[in-house]
């Protein structure tokens, strides 16, 4: 038995056999001590096969869940495969696996976060390429979570991430559809869990199409605000590490 | 209320009912959703051939012409029903979600066994934790 902690690098990827394989080998040099598993989230293009052939453990969804549903199949993954750490790195090749180290030395240090955030938005050289449609959602989102968690939160939409045991436990249960990440922030907090940012560098997308388009920018975002909203009227759980999370799919009725 | 109406409105709710319980007799239809219909169907049925009834019910809404308090009930129902559908492809759609989850590290789960032929107790160990939900590889993390 191994008492080293064990890392699962999760790369949720649709239609990316463009980039899928370039995002895989770096990850192998300037991540190594990450297990890497490719989420094809019913793909149209090879995206599989080239993960496969790239050595990636592959979850093949037999049809498009959208990200949110793609990611918590990672949770699930790792949750049942007992990984400690788990984090996102987007197939499309925004993410620098090399700013993954960073993720881990943020988790290990004071103040012990559950969940630490890659955010664009705090390194000095900023000078990341968002349409201004999406750079205003952001904000808008920012602003919000900030006021809800009573924290800073400067980037909301960043998937850059990596969670901890009790993280990956409560997401694998219960985790947002679509935009997924603002909404597990706010669960989070409402489980008391802590989550920290710290900056990163990232990419403008290497290839394929972001799963969130400019003229569905909007859409997203009302439909975000409304999740936001009803997830503050929803009664707060307060779970102990441990016990079960509430979750709509599991329990039928 | 005029004669001809009233037997439009029966017949049409009459025709409602029996057709919905003709689907669940051919199991087209399950139980628990036909319970709505069934209702909705009864409740018609009933206020169109009982007069004094419906003119009292639309004297209390305060509808003057009494089908009219018909029409408004019936669009009340078709309401309720269209919700009971939404919340009905919320939670298909949930389960549908997990099912593919669950399929999918299914299949992964196999192709990799596949790829690595049996090595004896190593291969069993590392495929039987799942049950339990905490990997053999866990470490506490708090």
């Amino acid at each position: 038995m191994s008492t080293e902690p064990s890392y699962l690098a999760v790369v949720p990827a649709y239609n990316e056999s463009m980039t899928i394989a370039r995002v895989l080998q770096a990850l192998q040099e300037r991540a190594p001590r990450f297990d890497v598993l490719v989420v094809d989230d019913g793909s149209t293009d090879d995206t599989a096969a080239v993960a496969e052939r790239a050595g990636a453990r592959v979850l093949k969804l037999p049809f498009n869940l959208g990200i949110g549903g793609a990611v918590q199949s990672g949770f699930v993954f790792a949750r049942d495969h007992g990984y400690d750490f788990m984090s996102q790195v987007d197939g499309d090749g925004q993410h620098e696996p090399g700013e993954l180290e960073k993720l881990v030395c943020a988790m290990g240090a004071p103040p012990w976060p559950d969940m630490v955030c890659g955010s664009r938005f705090l390194s000095d050289d900023f000078h990341y390429p968002t349409p201004v449609s999406r750079r205003t959602g952001i904000h808008v989102f920012a602003t919000l979570l900030s006021w809800i968690v009573s924290a800073r939160v400067s980037d909301p939409t960043s998937g850059f991430r990596l969670y901890n045991r009790r993280a990956i436990q409560l997401f694998a249960r219960d985790y947002p559809h679509d935009y997924p990440e603002v909404e597990a922030v706010l669960m989070l907090h409402h489980h008391r869990l802590a989550m920290r940012e710290i900056p990163v560098r990232m990419y403008a997308r290497g290839g394929g199409v972001s799963s969130i388009s400019n003229g569905k920018s909007a859409y997203y975002m009302v439909k975000v605000l409304l999740a936001l909203l009803v997830g503050l009227a929803r009664r707060r759980p307060v779970v102990d590490p441990g016990d079960r999370a509430p979750v709509a799919a599991e329990q039928g009725v | 209320m005029a004669a001809r109406v009233q037997l439009v409105a029966i017949i049409g709710a009459v025709i409602l009912l029996f057709v919905v319980l003709e689907m669940v007799r051919r199991r087209r239809l399950m139980e628990r959703y036909a319970l709505l219909w069934l209702l909705c169907a009864l409740v018609l049925v009933g206020l169109a051939s009982w007069r004094s009834g419906l003119l009292h019910v639309s004297r209390v809404i305060g509808i003057i012409y009494p089908p009219n308090a018909l029409f408004f009930i019936a669009f009340g129902f078709v309401l309720l029903l269209l919700l009971h559908f939404s919340t009905a492809v919320s939670r298909l759609s949930d389960q549908t979600k997990v099912l593919a989850q669950r399929l999918a590290l299914l299949e992964e789960r196999v192709s990799h066994a596949e790829r690595r032929p049996a090595m004896g107790e190593e291969a069993d160990e590392e495929f039987e934790p799942v049950a339990s939900g905490h990997g053999r590889r866990f470490v506490s993390s708090d």
